[in-house]
Formats: C-alpha cells, sequence, structure tokens
C-alpha cells in the first residue's frame, strides 16, 4: 500500500532548507577553525553564504553545451536524492522525509548519480584539467563505493533489514546499541568509505589544488558553480546523516544530530590536517589493499556473529 | 596551439567522411559583448554587497608586483578575513589583479582572461608601471598606460605598493562596489571598438578572435 501524503512535501523542504543552513556553516566554522590553527583570522563565519549569493547574482554567464547545463542540476539531484530519502529525526513524524523498505539500496545510487552527471557535464566543458579530474572521480568513487557497499551490506545483515528507519530503531536504548560498538570493525571500515568521498586529503585527488587546480569544475561559473556549491554543502551532510543513522544510533532531536554531524565530519577534518595528500594511483590503490580485504574480514565475521 | 591549426582547413575524419574545420568559428564566439544594465532597487544594493564581500581574485601573477600579493595569505596580512580569496580560473574570479609592468607578451593573456571572466568584473592595477610606465617607460616591450587596454577600477600607487597598501586598495574597491561604481564590464562592452583599436596597435601578431567570450 503506498502510503504518501502531500504534507510531507513540505516537511522534505523543511528539512533541505535546515541541512543545506547547517553544511554551510560546517563550511564556514572548518575553514574558520583551520585558520586560527594556522595562527589567522581566517574567513568570515557567514562568508559560504555571502560567495553563494555573488555566484547567483553574476549578471554574465556562458555555456558549453546542453550536458553543461545538466552537468550541476545532475549533482545536485545527487545530493538531494540521497538526502530526501534518509529519515532524519528517530521517532518525529515531520522529519522522516521519504523513507521507506528499501531506501539503502536506492541512496547508495544516488551517492553515485552525482559524480558520473558532472562527469558528463564537466566533459563537455572541454577544458584538460576537467577531464583529469572527473576520470581521477570516477575511478576514485568506484574504489571508495566498494568499502562503503560492503559496510552497508554488512549492517543489513546485522540487523536483517534495508530500512533505514529500522536500523535506526533497533540502535536505540543507549551508546551500548550503537553499530559503533555492537559491530566496532565495521564501522571502522564505513569511516574509512567515508573519507574516500569527502574531497579532503589524503584522498583529494579530484579537486587536487596544487596539481590539476580544482579539477571538474574549472569551467563552471555563476549560477553553474552557485548549483554546485549549493549542492556541496548539502551532499556532504546528507551522507553524514547516513552514518549518524547506520552507525551512532540515529538523533532524536536536531540538537544531538547537528553535534553528532559536526563530530563525524571533524573526522574526515582531523585525518586531512594530519596526512598529506596521496597520488591518485597511491589513493586507488589504498582503498583496494587495505579497505577491501578489511572489507572481507568484516563481512566474515559478521555473518558468524549476526 | 600552432598558428596554422588555427587556419580554415578540410580534414579527414576516423570514418572517411571529409569535413571542413573552421577553428576561429568552432572553437571560440566571435559575439561582441553585450552591455548588462544595473537595476536601482534595493536588491541590486544588497547584491553589490554581496560582490563586494566577496572578491575572488584571479591567481595570476602577471609582473613582479605579484611577489606582494602572497603575504596576503599568510598571517601577517591574510586578507581571507576581508572576504578576499584566490580562484584557480577565471571563470570564478571577479578580480583580475595586474600586478606591476605589463610586457605585450603577457597582455595578451590577459586580455584572454580578462574576457573569459564573469561580470560584474573587477581590474586593479598595482604598481607605478600600470600607470605611467614606471620604471619601464621607455622599454620596448611593455605597455605604459593600463587603461588603454582593460577599463581599471582601482589604481595601487608605489614601487611596490605594500601588502598594507593592497589590503587598503581593495577596501576602496569595494567601497566602489557598494556605491555601485564597478561597472567596469560595462565600460569595456560599451568602448568595445576603441579597446580593441588599442590592443591590437600593441599585439602585432594578432591570432586569435576579437572575443573570447
Amino acid at each position: 500500500m503506498i502510503d504518501f501524503q502531500p504534507v510531507k512535501i513540505l516537511y522534505a523542504l523543511f528539512s533541505i532548507f535546515i541541512i543545506f543552513n547547517i553544511g554551510l556553516l560546517i563550511q564556514g566554522i572548518v575553514r574558520k577553525i583551520g585558520a586560527r590553527v594556522g595562527k589567522r583570522y581566517g574567513i568570515r563565519f557567514y562568508q559560504p553564504y555571502i560567495d553563494l549569493i555573488k555566484n547567483y547574482s553574476l549578471r554574465t554567464s556562458i555555456t558549453h553545451g546542453i550536458m553543461f547545463y545538466l552537468g550541476p542540476v545532475f549533482r545536485l539531484t545527487g545530493g538531494l536524492g540521497v538526502f530526501l530519502f534518509i529519515p532524519i529525526i528517530f521517532g518525529s513524524v515531520y522529519f522522516q522525509n521519504f523513507s521507506f523498505s528499501g531506501d539503502i539500496i536506492l541512496v547508495l545510487y544516488f551517492i553515485f548519480f552525482g559524480a558520473l552527471g558532472m562527469a558528463l557535464g564537466a566533459g563537455e566543458g572541454g577544458h584538460p584539467y576537467s577531464a583529469i579530474g572527473v576520470s581521477r572521480g570516477l575511478a576514485q568513487v568506484t574504489a571508495a563505493e566498494i568499502p562503503l557497499v560492503i559496510a552497508i551490506m554488512g549492517i543489513a545483515i546485522q540487523y536483517q533489514t534495508f530500512s533505514v528507519s529500522e536500523i535506526v530503531a533497533a540502535q536505540q536504548g543507549g551508546i551500548a546499541n550503537w553499530t559503533m560498538i555492537t559491530n566496532p570493525l565495521l564501522t571502522i571500515l564505513g569511516m574509512v568509505a567515508y573519507l574516500g568521498s569527502m574531497m579532503r586529503s589524503p584522498f583529494d585527488v579530484v579537486l587536487a589544488p596544487q596539481e590539476i587546480p580544482i579539477g571538474p569544475p574549472t569551467e563552471y561559473h555563476s549560477t553553474f558553480l552557485g548549483i554546485l556549491q549549493t549542492n556541496r554543502s548539502i551532499f556532504p551532510m546528507a551522507k553524514t546523516v547516513l552514518f549518524v543513522n547506520i552507525f551512532f544510533g540515529g538523533a532524536t532531536n536536531w540538537f544531538i544530530l547537528i553535534i553528532k554531524i559536526f563530530l563525524i565530519y571533524m573526522w574526515s577534518v582531523f585525518v586531512a590536517v594530519v596526512f598529506p595528500r596521496f597520488r591518485v594511483d597511491q589513493s586507488i590503490r589504498w582503498f583496494y589493499k587495505y579497505a577491501l580485504p578489511l572489507g572481507a574480514v568484516v563481512i566474515f565475521i559478521t555473518t558468524l556473529l549476526f | 596551439m600552432d598558428k596554422k591549426d588555427l587556419k580554415k582547413r578540410t580534414v579527414t575524419t576516423p570514418d572517411g567522411k571529409k569535413i571542413e574545420v573552421d577553428p576561429m568559428k568552432d572553437y571560440f564566439s566571435q559575439a561582441k559583448p553585450k552591455i548588462h544594465k544595473p537595476g536601482k532597487t534595493v536588491f541590486e544594493k544588497f547584491l553589490d554587497w554581496a560582490r563586494a564581500e566577496s572578491l575572488w581574485i584571479l591567481g595570476f601573477g602577471t609582473g613582479c608586483g605579484a611577489i606582494e600579493m602572497r603575504p596576503l595569505m599568510t598571517p601577517r596580512f591574510d586578507a581571507f578575513r576581508y572576504g578576499i580569496q584566490w580562484r584557480p580560473t577565471p571563470r570564478q574570479s571577479n578580480v583580475f589583479v595586474i600586478a606591476g609592468y605589463l610586457s605585450v607578451k603577457t597582455l595578451k593573456r590577459v586580455i584572454r582572461s580578462y574576457e573569459q571572466m564573469q561580470g560584474p568584473k573587477y581590474v586593479v592595477a598595482l604598481g607605478s608601471c600600470t600607470i605611467n610606465g614606471g620604471m619601464y617607460w621607455d622599454s620596448y616591450n611593455t605597455i605604459n598606460r593600463l587603461d588603454y587596454y582593460l577599463p581599471v577600477d582601482i589604481y595601487i600607487a608605489g614601487c611596490m605598493p605594500r601588502p598594507e597598501s593592497l589590503l587598503a586598495g581593495f577596501e576602496e574597491l569595494k567601497k566602489l562596489i557598494k556605491q555601485g561604481k564597478g561597472e567596469g564590464a560595462n565600460i569595456y562592452a560599451e568602448k568595445f571598438d576603441w579597446y580593441k583599436n588599442n590592443q591590437k596597435q600593441i599585439i602585432k601578431d594578432w591570432d586569435m578572435p576579437d572575443y573570447n567570450w
């Protein structure tokens, strides 16, 4: 039976609005923290908002073709798609988005979707750095996706369900029930996969500022860049919400959710400040050499235990 | 790109068809820049504020003055706190800093990069060389007055101006933009023929389209 109420759309839009603001603020705050560590004042924490308004308000833009238009749109669709099918707040009637019994599979598709869209769009941009960046990006996303898929298979085996809501429900009742405690190896695997898709060093091979300055979005400007920036604030947050839900017991209110999002996001930031950037071959090899065998072991243990 | 690659010619495709290629027409737009009239509403004021507070500089060191831009990224001067950031591509930048002397060879690249930037865009001329040639005023290979070739929004005099002067200059540029006076892109579109004429007088081997988007 399809249980759909139109009012859900309004709640989903509202939660997109909230997560969009959280994303922009975390971007600003993280850059501010980075600057203070380097003894600079750094950007104002609300600078991402101004940059976004500026980019949307530029008067001219040029296009290289239809796919160039659609690239950022696909990218944003990927980000929103991940977000729209994950329940946000456990136990809340309003912030369940469009979660259903097999949502975690659909979310996996959407995580990959944005990268493919960007590949088509940036390819038509015609800049050599875009092409290099995109080919690197697809290789990297594929390499990091394998541990992520194994982790999610492990979750499905452990909780015997493909529904994020049920996974969160099974983790309620204190920290001892979180996947983090009940299956630590699986969580480690998931967090490794998380690093691979956050575009931070050491896995920062797509934008690679010192090598192929900013890679795929080289040709993107004004509104196109604005859409990509919008996605940059929604997509990482959506992935983080997914990780909060499947590994860290979900959240029963926005306050707990924001704290968990911030802590998980800071994990990728900490790793980024400690480790220098991998070359593209090193980064992809790292996933196949260490993350993939770890995944095989973890899925074996999980099958034995649960 | 070699110069003969820019000529019109017939090429054979991998499946044996003969097609005519005219790179100047196929790869570049020949359309003249258009004037985009700024609105006069309160909303436009707000957008001008956003444009002023988010200055993205094109990371292109054109002359010796570029060395004065580097300290702005360091903890001592830290331009990021004023909303000034560097971008690696002209498409995403709004501010072009012409850093010091400008050789004829670089002028060609500067014009191409400037035309690829999206409006509203601003030019900051740094150092005396951009005003009257400075110590290179009688050089055979540098231009003397920048505003013959590009619409300059603000000059920062000195040889070389210290990073503090640069910061002060950027603050002045912000004031201009907030007053709605940062219309360099429109001035360039309005007097396009005049600028092109001046540019062509200096650049003898003009082998690019008249307008590179």
